[in-house]
């Protein structure tokens, strides 16, 4: 039997191991609005596709499709809900009478650094983001990350020095900066995080000992013997050997 | 059925599973199998390419239409440049980063210019990790067997043994510059275990790999102040009257305008092709990996290899629709997740290569042991708590947590429950030819990272991508570096592209599309 509405044949009552999906079975257009205008969409699709659905030529706004690369930052309210959120919107579905904007680009200051002749690190975090010690916990900025950063807490942290925690707190962001425009002592918390998290990485981490043994061997020649046999050999012989590592 | 009630079996049938080891196929088992399921065999999605260097050899048909386009720009078009530089990078990933820093290391100077922002690509979103031998119980021709094995004793010998002989001195140039490596209690660097590799290999940074080394990639890049050209898509080379490359135009994505940039080399990085969607299959991929750099290197003259191969991702998810293609990490198989078809069994060793895993999992599905949902996909079980059930509760929190927040965002706590997979076209695993300097037949003219081909084989090991990009990115950005000082910048023309479409016409004629293709059509033109 087939759909009337999407042409799928109706497998729930045919096959077992079919998952319930009632919206697919009938689908529902829902009304949204997109930078303050009114479109018919269908129920569920993400908010990037919303876009595509409704012949908007996507530029700004699209980078990886997959939540990572924060490209397509997006502020969206529901339904009679005053409450402004923000949300990735290739990560998002929509929902009847959610409005939303996508985040134009916002003008954050980076400190550029060369993180590998820092001396004092900590302290040059003070030179590079004067900004930082003056936050005023006002927590706007751990509501507004996406990916449920305590983004406030990362500021503090990194203020007084706790380099590894900042670095671990910071491992999801995936740089949207939508913490930055609600900050209301002007600092790129992301930035600053990724400040703290390279140094933490390239001054405050030890050195892994085994990796430097490695590369000594390579240029010693360690494994010249293994090469000159693997590389002698004729393609049926290098098959037969590849068999052998287990 | 209710979706839980479907995964009961899988919890059901866990603890049988547990204590059952799967052997992996024998060769011929194996050779069988693909040859019966994978993409890769199905004749009916390949044509041979008409002309051009590569002409008679097959490729599926979506990208012989686009190397057979033709090109936005006509004879007559104004060639004054914008920009004069010593390297131009085309790409903002992996590759174009480290190719970038190493060039303009060495002194160069370097634009890098690239479609959407700075590391919007491909590469921020490698979850399993990267594979480099550090290990003491292993070592580079370790690395170099695995490798070959997994892509079938096709690869490029020279340019494997590069890459495996660099990757060490790479881990070392991504520690100085911040990257955080996961580590063990002695502080070394913690490795794990990647499908078809004899030794745990694997470096990772939780399930961030990738985000991780490009947001440092991308900080230095911003510190080195190179120059960046961002919304902007190369849509042709440049060559002098000898052939040889001498820059590029671009289409600036913001006013449409043109930008011409003469450099003395250029590097392509602009990486895969998954957005071309082959043989309908939805993908993994960025929104800009449309295949740009092979048509654009074609046009030159430059020769491709192995691009009748790509990869199939074992597990893309398959529900809920919203993250239909995208990838749930191999890394949930490498800590012991198990496949598990709709009848509670288990059908491949999870940690086989995934041209395997990949042909197995669509034999299940074809043969009606797969799970089905209504919008008419079709998949298996991928076990995640498992995970915690091995490893103890919180495993997946604590390794995973971008995949946690991925499904979590729907409704879903894979911790708890299985998630649904299928393949998912992931990775072109051939491309533009290159030597050991990652440089094409075409003189002055690099290709890096995904977009080159024959390193890999006929199919690319999980975790060696990664290290491809770094490796291949700074040998391009070195080489071409050192050459700058020593050499005139050439003259610009598109004598090239009167040569290809000369060619067109003696073998027929160019396709109906114009190529590269720069961004998929996902706009719905009416209603
Ligand atoms: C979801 C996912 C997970 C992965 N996980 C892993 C993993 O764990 N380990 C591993 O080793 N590999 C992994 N891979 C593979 C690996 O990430 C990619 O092969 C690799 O990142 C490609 O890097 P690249 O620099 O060549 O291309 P990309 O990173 O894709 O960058 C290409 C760049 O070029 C730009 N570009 C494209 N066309 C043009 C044009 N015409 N003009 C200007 N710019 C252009 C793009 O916008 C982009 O910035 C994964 C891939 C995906 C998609
Ligand atoms: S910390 Fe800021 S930039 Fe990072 S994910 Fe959260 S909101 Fe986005
Ligand atoms: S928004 Fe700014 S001031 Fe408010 S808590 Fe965050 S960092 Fe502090
Ligand atoms: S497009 Fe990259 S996070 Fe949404």
């Amino acid at each position: 039997m087939l759909h009337p509405l999407t042409g799928l044949r109706n497998m729930a009552q045919e096959d077992p191991n079919v998952i319930d999906q009632p919206e697919v079975m009938k689908p529902r257009m829902v009304s949204i609005e997109i930078s303050g205008k009114k479109y018919d969409v269908p129920e569920g699709i993400t908010v990037i596709k919303a876009l595509w659905y409704t012949g908007q030529e996507v530029v700004r706004g699209a980078g990886c499709l997959g939540g990572f690369c924060g490209a397509c930052a997006t502020y969206y309210r529901t339904k009679d809900d005053p409450k402004v959120r923000t949300c990735l919107a290739c990560q998002m579905a929509v929902q009847d009478g959610m409005s939303f904007t996508i985040m134009p680009p916002f003008p954050a200051r980076k400190a550029t650094y060369d993180i590998q002749t820092l001396k004092d690190p900590k302290q040059d975090l003070f030179n590079l983001y004067p900004e930082a010690p003056l936050c005023r916990n006002c927590n706007a900025c751990t509501e507004a990350c996406p990916q449920k950063i305590d983004v406030r807490e990362g500021v503090w942290k990194a203020v007084f020095g706790d380099f590894k925690s900042v670095s671990e707190m910071f491992m999801d962001c995936v740089m949207c900066g939508m913490c930055t425009p609600v900050c209301i002592a002007d600092i790129a918390p992301n930035l600053v995080a990724l400040y703290v998290s390279r140094a933490q990485g390239a001054h405050f981490t030890e050195k892994p000992l085994g990796l430097d043994v490695r590369i000594k061997e390579i240029q010693d020649g360690r494994f010249n013997d293994e090469w000159k046999k693997v590389l002698a050999m004729n393609e049926k012989e290098l098959a037969d050997h590849c068999a052998t590592v287990k | 059925m209710d979706i839980h009630a479907l995964q009961q079996i899988v919890h059901k049938t866990r603890d049988a599973r547990r204590k059952q080891a799967l052997p992996k196929f024998s060769p011929a088992d194996r050779d069988q199998l693909i040859h019966k399921y994978h993409p890769d065999y199905r004749a009916s999605a390949y044509r041979p390419i008409r002309f051009g260097p590569n002409i008679d050899e097959k490729t599926v048909v979506e990208l012989a239409t686009l190397l057979e386009g033709d090109s936005l720009i006509q004879d007559d078009v104004d060639l004054t440049p914008d920009y004069t530089t010593d390297v131009l990078v085309i790409g903002g990933g992996g590759a174009g980063c480290a190719a970038a820093l190493h060039a303009h290391g060495a002194g160069a100077k370097v634009m890098l210019a690239t479609k959407l922002r700075l590391g919007d690509s491909n590469s921020v979103m490698a979850q399993g990790g990267m594979q480099i031998s550090v290990a003491p119980e292993d070592s580079p021709v370790t690395h170099f067997l695995d490798t070959l094995k997994g892509g079938h004793m096709h690869n490029d010998h020279d340019l494997l043994k590069t890459m495996v002989d660099d990757g060490p001195a790479i881990a070392k140039w991504l520690i100085d510059l911040g990257v955080l490596f996961d580590r063990q209690a002695d502080g070394n660097l913690h490795v794990k275990k990647g499908g078809g590799s004899s030794k745990p290999r694997l470096l990772t940074c939780s399930d961030y790999t990738g985000l991780e080394i490009m947001r440092v990639l991308k900080d230095e890049v911003l510190n080195q102040k190179i120059q960046l050209l961002e919304f902007c898509a190369a849509v042709e080379l440049l060559s002098d009257e000898n052939g040889q490359c001498s820059g590029a135009i671009f289409k600036d994505l913001d006013n449409h305008r043109y930008v011409v940039v003469a450099a003395k080399s250029v590097i392509l990085a602009t990486g895969g092709i998954g957005r071309l969607h082959i043989q309908g299959f939805p993908t993994s991929n960025h929104y800009g990996a449309t295949g740009d750099g092979l048509c654009l290197s074609y046009r030159m003259g430059a020769k491709l290899a192995h691009i009748d191969t790509f990869q199939y991702h074992p597990s893309g998810a398959v529900f809920p629709e919203q993250l239909v293609g995208q990838l749930v990490t191999e890394g949930i198989r490498s800590e012991g997740g198990h496949l598990v078809n709709a009848k509670g069994e288990r059908f491949v060793n999870e940690l086989d290569t995934r041209d395997v895993v990949s042909s197995s999992i669509i034999r299940e599905c074809e043969e009606g042991r797969g799970i089905r949902t209504m919008s008419g996909r079709v998949g298996v079980w991928l076990d995640t708590p498992l995970l915690d059930v091995e490893h103890g509760p919180g495993t997946v929190e604590k390794h995973f947590p971008a995949m946690l927040m991925q499904f979590d965002r729907f409704g879903i706590d894979i911790s708890k429950d299985p998630v649904l997979i299928y393949p998912t076209l992931h990775y072109q695993n051939g491309g533009v030819k290159i030597d050991t300097n990652s440089e094409t037949n075409v003189k002055n003219l690099f290709v890096a990272g995904e977009a080159s081909g024959g390193l890999h084989g006929r199919n690319r090991l999980m975790g060696n991508s990664l290290l491809d990009l770094m490796v291949f990115g700074k040998r391009s950005g070195l080489t071409a570096a050192g050459r700058a000082g020593s050499m005139k910048q050439g003259k610009l023309t598109v004598q090239h592209l009167q040569r290809f479409r000369a060619d067109a016409k003696k073998h027929g004629n160019l396709s109906n599309v114009i190529s590269p293709m720069v961004l998929p059509a996902y706009t719905r033109k009416e209603s």
